[in-house]
């Protein structure tokens, strides 16, 4: 027909809604779960940029200064304060353990069940002393006397904005870790190459999956990026 | 008018020559399938049929039965609210009770109520059905939206039953008052008010993801997006204002539920309460406001837009009339929305900000006036010279462009900061905001539900009870509504629990008091007949007939009406043109619907779309 053909297809920008809009699917070959994911990240972004924001908004008007953070946040190592250390480790965990998610997805799709199991399983392993380091970190601050609600290096919003946003980091991580167990014991069971339904969904497991499973890890990895940035080198 | 329309089957008639050389087979052609048939989850057991249903026509009715039930409640505190603003003098209630029946009004009205009827009912009966698909993307996940709803419709009502009863805050929840001894609730009821909240968000996100995801990715063959009704684009438009303003109003709670509860001070400056200072210190109650309404906004468009989209189509169906430039209402829709994410500080302009700031913030305001004013004339124009039928969603839509026109000009006053100073805080700023978000989304709720009734229940609603329903509620809205600009003008402050006469308020806006509670209650008295007609004509309504207004959007062209599970029978449709091919010259009925292929209307002028 002719309405087909390309020259009567729109130009320019006027090509962008055009394409977008056309037949089924706005995102081509996407499987629904993974654009969902797209946009529930979106979604969460704006929630991690509304406390980032707030942050710095109550850092910038508290009455009272600001603790000094490589000083609260030091770790003693052989007896010498050693600014960033911990949460140097903590980041190179967490970065760490995108990579061995990557590699899992691509093993997963390579369908190499073994391969991708264990390094899924690496990954949860990685998250889990993650979280692991932040607990004792939290437990060091607490430890010092450092609360939600006051601490005794200066203002109190201190506390209050670092436990929250780090609470909901480390929550993100944990239902990350949860998740990646699961799937672990998933790959290594079979489930994705037999197709086995979900529990609860009733729905054919696919390898696809684990990419929107790595998706959200990388996305939970990239605020770390951002929180560690506001929190501790500002 | 004869004469003209002879001419245009004389122009039809040119048109066949012209259509009959190209019909080849391939006329009907329709893109190749892009998918394969979607799987559903299919119910074995009473429990997974009607209560953990996953079918989203269910969960849609499902969403609107629990919203309009909680929206009765909300109706009834406003009968409450104005019985004691007429009539002080009886004593019903107390200030501590007036100000939480004002909270819990505005609160439920605004999200309990109109958001998960819009989206939660409305987006779960249409989406699917709309875009020709079996069901949402993840029915699993919507069951569990429905049900976080429910939770969080549970929580809000457990705050009437604790100590303190619910918050008295106002439906803004301002810090640091909404915390602080003294005012009402500020215990446990603003804890289950902001966990109510937080639970909705969650719940709403789940929703949310299936909405977006089966607009963009679920669509029948040939259903592009510029062929999607106008109900669609509104409610999908919507959904995406909501997954990115939801997470402020999140943050917002989360962080007062922290000062609440564990003595945090995100919110709480320094302060003397009931003679003893309080040991918060240093939080910064602006933060909340801006959180507030980055959330609030957008949120007068989570309930307009689907609104708007709704109208766009009931307007035409019941015209007999294309809709007046379909790609601008979509353009306008996405424009509304996109800018309402620039305009909340409007909200603050007496909160203390930068007067630059407010400068701002008034001209993005009024730019949004351009994309509405062209829906509004492009609403207009589809009227103009169509086949006008007084039918029941008709006159609803037609009492909604009144209304909708007459609270946006108001908005014209009080986006401009300088006419807004004196006006902050009045009964103008109520009259305003319950023309363009109560009255105007309700009228099309109404002219939705008589509309989609016959596609949910099989039988048409009483029109005798609706025309009642309808002139009672559309005269007796502006009986309330239009004497409250005229006390706002004069200066009467808005939650104030007692008017009396005083030096300082008008002796007329006494009278006039007892007249809006007059015209109150016989409003919500005609919204009782309604309910008695939604209920007994499920049984005794006239049968209706397969697409009884002759639509032609694909929710009506299931093989069965109502729809069954999994909507289309064998095969899902094919979508050949938009839905509003209406009185097409050459065309032997005055519709021709969506999945109609062109060989069937040869000689019809069709126009691409």
């Amino acid at each position: 027909m002719s309405d087909s053909s390309l020259e009567n297809l729109p130009k320019g920008w006027k090509s962008v809604p055009n394409d977008l809009g056309s037949d089924q699917t706005a995102f081509k070959g996407v499987q629904w779960g993974k654009a969902m994911m797209w946009i529930f990240l979106l979604s969460d972004t704006f929630i991690f940029s509304c406390f980032l924001i707030s942050y710095m908004k109550g850092r910038a008007s508290t009455v009272v200064d600001w603790p000094n953070t490589s000083e609260v946040f030091s770790l003693d190592f052989m007896g010498v304060p050693v600014p960033l250390l911990l949460i140097a480790i903590m980041t190179f965990v967490l970065i760490t353990s995108s990579g061995t998610m990557a590699l899992a997805v691509k093993y997963g799709y390579e369908k190499n069940k073994k391969m991708c199991g264990w390094f899924i399983f690496a990954t949860a392993i990685g998250g889990l002393t993650f979280v692991g380091m932040q607990a004792y970190e939290w437990s060091k601050l607490i430890h010092e006397g450092v609360r939600p609600w006051s601490n005794p290096f200066g203002a109190g919003q201190f506390g209050s904005y670092f436990f929250m946003i780090t609470g909901f980091h480390g929550t993100h991580v944990s239902i990350g870790v949860i998740f990646l167990f699961i799937f672990a014991r998933k790959v290594f069971r079979g489930d994705f190459d037999t197709g086995k339904r979900g529990f609860f969904t009733t729905m054919k497991s696919d390898y696809v999956s684990i990419e929107i499973l790595g998706l959200y890890w990388h996305f939970v990895d990239l605020v770390w990026v951002f929180i560690f940035a506001f929190f501790y080198l500002w | 008018m004869s004469d003209d329309y002879e001419h245009k089957l004389e122009a039809k008639s040119d048109y066949v020559a012209d259509a009959s050389s190209a019909s080849s087979p391939d006329v009907d052609s329709v893109p190749a399938a892009e998918l394969p048939d979607q799987e559903l989850y299919h119910s074995h057991s009473w429990w997974t049929t009607y209560v953990f249903s996953q079918d989203a026509k269910y969960i849609g009715i499902q969403y609107a039965l629990t919203a309009i039930g909680t929206g009765l409640l909300g109706l009834v505190l406003s009968w409450l609210m104005r019985i004691q603003l007429a009539f002080p003098g009886l004593g019903w209630l107390d200030p501590a009770s007036y100000y939480q029946f004002v909270t819990m009004h505005g609160m439920i009205m605004v999200v309990y109520l109109l958001t998960a009827l819009f989206l939660g009912g409305f987006g779960n009966l249409l989406i699917p059905l709309m875009c020709g698909a079996r069901d949402m993307a993840f029915p699993y996940v919507n069951m569990l939206s429905y049900w976080a709803f429910v939770v969080a419709v549970l929580v809000l009502l457990a705050s009437f039953f604790v100590p303190g009863g619910p918050t008295g805050a106002g439906w803004t929840l301002y810090p640091p008052q909404a915390i602080t001894a003294g005012t009402p609730g500020s215990d446990m009821g603003i804890i289950l008010m902001l966990v109510s909240l937080i639970l909705f968000v969650a719940g709403f996100t789940m929703g949310g993801l299936n909405y977006i995801i089966t607009v963009l990715q679920l669509r029948a063959r040939g259903m592009t997006l510029m062929r999607l009704p106008l109900t669609i684009w509104g409610i999908f438009t919507a959904t995406v204002l909501a997954m990115f303003a939801f997470p402020a109003l999140l943050v917002g709670c989360l962080m007062m539920t922290l000062d609440s509860l564990l003595g945090t001070s995100f919110f709480m400056p320094a302060m003397v309460s009931l003679g003893e200072k309080l040991t918060h210190e240093g939080g910064s109650p602006i933060l909340f406001q801006h959180l507030f309404w980055f959330f609030g906004h957008p949120e007068v468009y989570i309930v307009a837009l689907p609104a708007f989209g709704i109208v766009s189509d009931l307007l035409s169906v019941h015209s007999r009339k294309t809709i007046f430039g379909y790609r601008m209402m979509v353009w306008a829709i996405v424009g509304i929305g996109a800018l309402s994410f620039f305009v909340w500080a409007h909200h603050m302009y007496v909160s203390g900000m930068n007067p630059w700031f407010g400068f701002f913030f008034a001209t993005t305001t009024l730019i949004i006036a351009v994309p509405t004013a062209i829906k509004v004339y492009n609403w207009i124009l589809t009227l103009w010279r169509g086949n006008i039928q007084l039918s029941l969603p008709m006159l609803f839509s037609l009492g909604f462009i009144v209304t909708f026109l007459n609270g946006g000009l108001t908005g014209l006053f009080l986006g401009n900061v300088t006419v807004d100073v004196p006006l902050s805080d009045t009964y103008f700023v109520v009259a305003h905001f319950h023309m363009v978000m109560g009255i105007a989304p309700i009228l099309v709720v109404f002219g939705a539900i008589y509309h989609w009734y016959p596609l949910v229940t099989g039988r048409m609603m009483n029109e005798t009870i609706g025309k009642v329903h309808f002139w009672i509620t559309f005269i007796g809205s502006y009986a309330i509504y239009f004497p409250m600009h005229y006390q706002g003008f004069v200066g009467v402050p808005r939650r104030y629990f007692e008017i009396y006469d005083s030096p300082y308020i008008d002796t007329s806006t006494l009278l006039l008091n007892k007249f809006i509670t007059i015209a109150v209650l016989i409003v919500g008295a005609a919204q009782l007949l309604f309910l008695y007609n939604l209920f007994a004509s499920a049984r005794l309504g006239k049968k209706s007939e397969k697409n009884p207004w002759k639509a032609n959007s694909l929710e009506w062209q299931t093989p069965q009406m109502p729809p069954e599970h999994g909507n289309w029978g064998k095969e899902t449709p094919k979508v050949y043109r938009w839905p509003y091919d209406f009185s097409v010259p050459g065309a032997k009925e005055d519709y021709i619907p969506q999945n109609q292929p062109p060989s069937e209307i040869v000689g019809a002028k069709v126009e691409k779309t």
